[in-house]
């Protein structure tokens, strides 16, 4: 897939007779620069529905400000009809609303980009030939439009009528969005919404800009996609695998999880609690946990660290419980609003003690929703806590995929039936199986769950051997359940030079990739981790297909110089050959980052 | 539906509850808490099964083990938001979290504050020994100033927690203090705590004879101090009445919570507002009537239809 579709069918502009031709692109990265109060996320939220209807892929990224209200802001929306695995290195338009935006964006702009600006607000330098400039009074033509007020509040709105002329987009489908969009306000912001965009949609661009484009139709059947985004994908995987309790505390980028489970949760039956404090939080998840329920709690990577000695208890206790972590910059407080994979050795080493628990991670939005289902079966099947490391990227990012199939929607059952005289919760020799409050115990002997080490039974004991014996038990059930991952599927050929590893957010860079590599004949192959600990079986057979490998991941390479994956595999495979990509400037992999890796990596 | 009769429940019975002997030292107050308890539970006659008790960290934390129900040893500080957990999610149950000072006043004061402020539906027993035991003897919050501890051993200089202000600030709907040598009544105390609908608070006075020997003999008769009883208001129009405490002002309250050691014990405060687990119910109630019955599937199937 060509990065710059459409320069390569660039018409001719020497055809005078022509004052407007479409051109027939594959895909268009768009970004759109402004102010957090603009309403960028609004009109890129819109188009990304749209593409989704439309049977177009796309993907979006964003940034937004960790302040309240102002700062610079962009939304980036990549639409095309081939696969579409990242938000595009460079912009094929900019829209530029500011001065600023124009200033700080220009330069994402590829050659032969076009930047569309609010001549209102911005003076480009027109010298600049590598770009095509498009001036529109943006501001003005708005508050003309809406009639009379000096607020120039829905330029937003004519922006995306402009776009839905200049790509040819379905009016009437974006129309009835904006309707749902805008049907519980006040009638007269849906009024001013729509006189806003039938001026964009008006506004005449051909004296100073006499292309259109259209986009190649989608294959995908557009009644059965879905478009969201990663941390609405994630929340709902939860109600589908019979998540019905949990407790959390707002930190970016969590929040939105937790907020939508409050309101969610009581049409299903549960409950979520807003607690006082990450602490709090966890703890009250392991009391519903310990109650027989399943439960959940999330945060952020700040919030990940206060829980860890309640994460610990989990694990000793053996309680199944499903801890996000939407990883940002980290540390401390770090980049709230930027993406990072810095939290992987916090998510299995962090807290005190041997605490084994699972690790997975969703390699898109699609992902998000069932990873949240894998993460249920897995914590209750072997009794145990396991952590989602999502990240910023996949919480913010919009995408487009296939409803999902609801026939695995869980019903959770308590089991309270009585247990009988030898009842034991942590058999050396058997799963474990606790026996909530509220059932009836035969033998009259009641468990009381604890932190201290234990037998059996569930009593504590300092027995040295016990110790020994339990550390082990805790440790071969995560061993058992490796056994029972599959293997991770390879991107490209079995056999080649590279093969690239990842995990989370990057798989449709590196996917992009290997594509690009693959089309200029280079052997280089990629695999995906969603399940990062225990590790699933076979990596080491995948990798006696390659020569060498690179792994890739938004982390700092330390002080040995490997990233935090990259120093496990070398851990667990002791393969010199296992090299490191990694990087911390709060965003994304571009693809051109990888192929340049990739070369390097040879020498 | 089984058409059988059900089944003739058994008589909870002292002997049924009696656990593990517990390991505190002995003359520790918190064995008289134990036996208190015990005998409550007997008398309330609550099915075995649905007992939940639950502890933090601290001598007082060691609770579950001696008592023969469902129970749950937890992390230090963290027993509240655990109990709540419970509470919420199993309604069926009752839940008895128990503690000493250092647990629910100082590593665990935000969540006391927070739990009251939420009022679940659960009862939380504060032994309270004004010293850190399990540790050996460190000032602990509600130890006095000048207390000699290893870690102040030129005396306390920290002014200490006032459990029943603490409480009330907190909006905690139900609030007494009781005596571990009273044991008649400490059971009263316990009984109403468990009666009451929300979240009830009751700090018991329970000597650490190693570390804080004779710390409770002012409110000791046998030990030569008084055992002074809050009189509470009759509501029978009489005159003496006006001189009685209302248990439902936060005001009244107050005034005795600020009189000087051992002060007066018995309820200090009660308001029966919903519980939040009454709240919690009320929303899924009225989430769940206006989904009218949909199961799971029709509630995803429905909202993925709106992201399409």
């Amino acid at each position: 897939m060509s990065s710059s579709p459409i320069a390569d069918q660039k018409p001719s502009t020497t055809d005078a007779t022509t004052s407007e031709r479409k051109e027939d692109i594959n895909n268009a990265v768009i970004r759109l620069a402004g102010n957090s109060q603009d309403g960028i996320q609004t009109i890129g939220g819109l188009l990304a529905r749209l593409a989704g209807r439309s049977a177009q892929e796309v993907m979006t990224y964003m940034t937004i400000p960790s302040t309240i209200s102002g700062g610079a802001s962009i939304f980036q929306v990549r639409i095309g009809s081939g696969e579409v695995l990242s938000p595009g290195d460079d912009a094929d338009f900019l829209i530029a609303f500011y001065q600023d935006s124009y200033e700080n964006h220009i330069s994402t702009l590829r050659e032969d980009g076009v930047c569309l600006y609010d001549t209102d607000h911005v003076e480009p330098d027109l010298t600049d030939s590598r770009v095509t400039f498009v001036g529109v009074p943006m501001t003005s033509t708005t508050i003309e439009a809406i009639g009379g007020s000096a607020r120039d509040r829905g330029k937003n709105i004519f922006v995306l009528g402009l776009l839905t002329n200049l790509f040819d987009l379905q009016r009437e489908k974006l129309v009835h969005i904006i309707e749902t969009q805008f049907k519980n306000k006040h009638e007269s912001v849906l009024r001013n919404a729509m006189l806003a965009f039938d001026a964009g949609y008006a506004y005449q661009l051909g004296d100073i800009f006499n292309r259109s484009y259209e986009f190649h139709p989608g294959e995908a059947d557009s009644e059965e996609r879905i478009t969201t985004d990663g941390n609405t994908a994630l929340t709902y995987g939860l109600l589908a695998a019979g998540v019905r309790y949990g407790a959390g505390y707002p930190i970016t980028p969590w929040s939105s999880i937790m907020e939508q489970l409050r309101s969610e949760l009581p049409k299903y039956g549960g409950i979520f609690v807003q607690s006082e404090d990450e602490l709090a939080a966890i703890s009250t998840a392991i009391g519903c946990a310990y109650s027989g329920h399943l439960a959940v709690t999330g945060s952020s990577g700040p919030g990940l660290s206060l829980k860890m000695e309640a994460l610990g208890y989990a694990s000793m206790a053996e309680l199944p419980l499903i801890v996000i972590n939407v990883q940002r910059g980290g540390p401390s407080t770090g980049l709230p609003t930027s993406v990072e994979q810095s939290d992987l050795m916090q998510a299995i080493y962090g807290s005190h003690g041997d605490t084994p628990r699972v690790i997975l991670a969703p390699k898109d939005v699609e992902d998000c929703y069932y990873i949240a289902i894998e993460a249920a079966r897995i914590a209750r099947e072997f009794s145990t806590p396991v952590v989602i490391l999502t990240d910023q990227a996949l919480s913010s990012r919009i995408e487009a995929f296939a409803e999902p199939d609801l026939s695995g929607v869980v019903t959770p059952e308590l089991d309270i039936e009585p247990r009988d005289e030898d009842f034991k919760p942590y058999p050396f020799d058997a799963q474990t199986n606790h026996a909530p409050p509220g059932t009836k115990m035969s033998g009259g002997k009641y468990p009381v769950v604890t932190g201290l080490e234990h037998d059996e039974w569930g009593h504590p004991s300092s027995n040295p051997e016990i110790h020994q014996k339990m550390t082990d038990r805790r440790r071969d059930k995560l061993k058992r359940l490796a056994t029972s991952l599959p293997s991770p599927e390879i991107h490209g050929a079995e056999e080649g030079e590279v093969l690239l590893i990842g995990w989370g957010s990057t798989w449709g860079p590196i996917r992009e990739a290997v594509n690009a590599a693959r089309g200029n004949g280079q052997g280089v192959s990629a695999i995906h981790l969603r399940h990062i600990h225990p590790m699933p079986e076979g990596i080491d057979k995948i990798m006696e297909g390659f020569n060498r490998f690179l792994v890739i991941e938004m982390n700092d390479e330390g002080m040995y110089g490997y990233g935090q994956l990259a120093t496990l595999l070398r851990a667990r495979y002791a393969n010199p050959k296992i090299q490191s990509l990694t990087k911390c400037d709060g965003i994304g992999f571009k693809i051109r980052e990888i192929i340049a890796a990739i070369e390097k990596s040879g020498n | 539906m089984s058409t059988a009769a059900p089944a003739e429940p058994e008589k909870l019975t002292k002997k049924a509850l009696i656990s593990d002997h517990p390991t505190w030292c002995p003359a520790c107050g918190d064995f008289a808490v134990l036996a208190a308890f015990f005998k409550v539970l007997e008398k309330l006659q609550i099915p075995h099964e649905k007992i939940c008790t639950v502890a933090g960290i601290g001598c007082a934390s060691r609770f579950p083990y001696f008592v023969n129900s469902h129970g749950l040893h937890y992390i230090h500080g963290r027993v509240l938001p655990l109990a709540m957990g419970i509470s919420l999610s199993r309604p069926d149950l009752h839940v008895f979290a128990f503690g000493g000072d250092g647990d629910g006043f100082s590593i665990g004061g935000n969540h006391l504050e927070h739990c009251a402020r939420k009022n679940p539906n659960l009862t939380y027993i504060i032994m309270d020994n004004f010293v850190y035991g399990l540790t050996k003897k460190q000032t602990s919050p509600t130890s006095p100033l000048g207390f000699k501890s290893k870690t102040d051993p030129g005396g306390a200089i920290d002014q200490p927690v006032n459990p029943m202000k603490k409480l009330i600030s907190s909006s905690a709907s139900f609030i007494a203090r009781t005596h571990a040598a009273q044991v008649k009544h400490m059971m009263e105390m316990f009984e109403r705590a468990i009666k009451h609908p929300g979240f009830s608070v009751v700090e018991v006075l329970s000597e650490c004879v190693i570390f804080y020997k004779g710390a409770f003999d002012d409110g000791n008769p046998r030990k030569g101090g008084e055992f002074e009883l809050i009189e509470e208001k009759a509501w029978d129009d009489t005159p003496e009445d006006d001189a009685r405490h209302d248990v439902t002002s936060e005001a009244d309250a107050y005034a005795i919570a600020d009189i000087q050691y051992p002060g007066k014990f018995g309820v200090f405060y009660q308001n029966e507002r919903p519980s939040k687990n009454t709240l919690e119910q009320q929303g899924i109630d009225a989430s769940r009537e206006k989904c009218a019955g949909a199961d799971a599937r029709d509630l995803l199937k429905k909202r993925f239809a709106l992201m399409k």
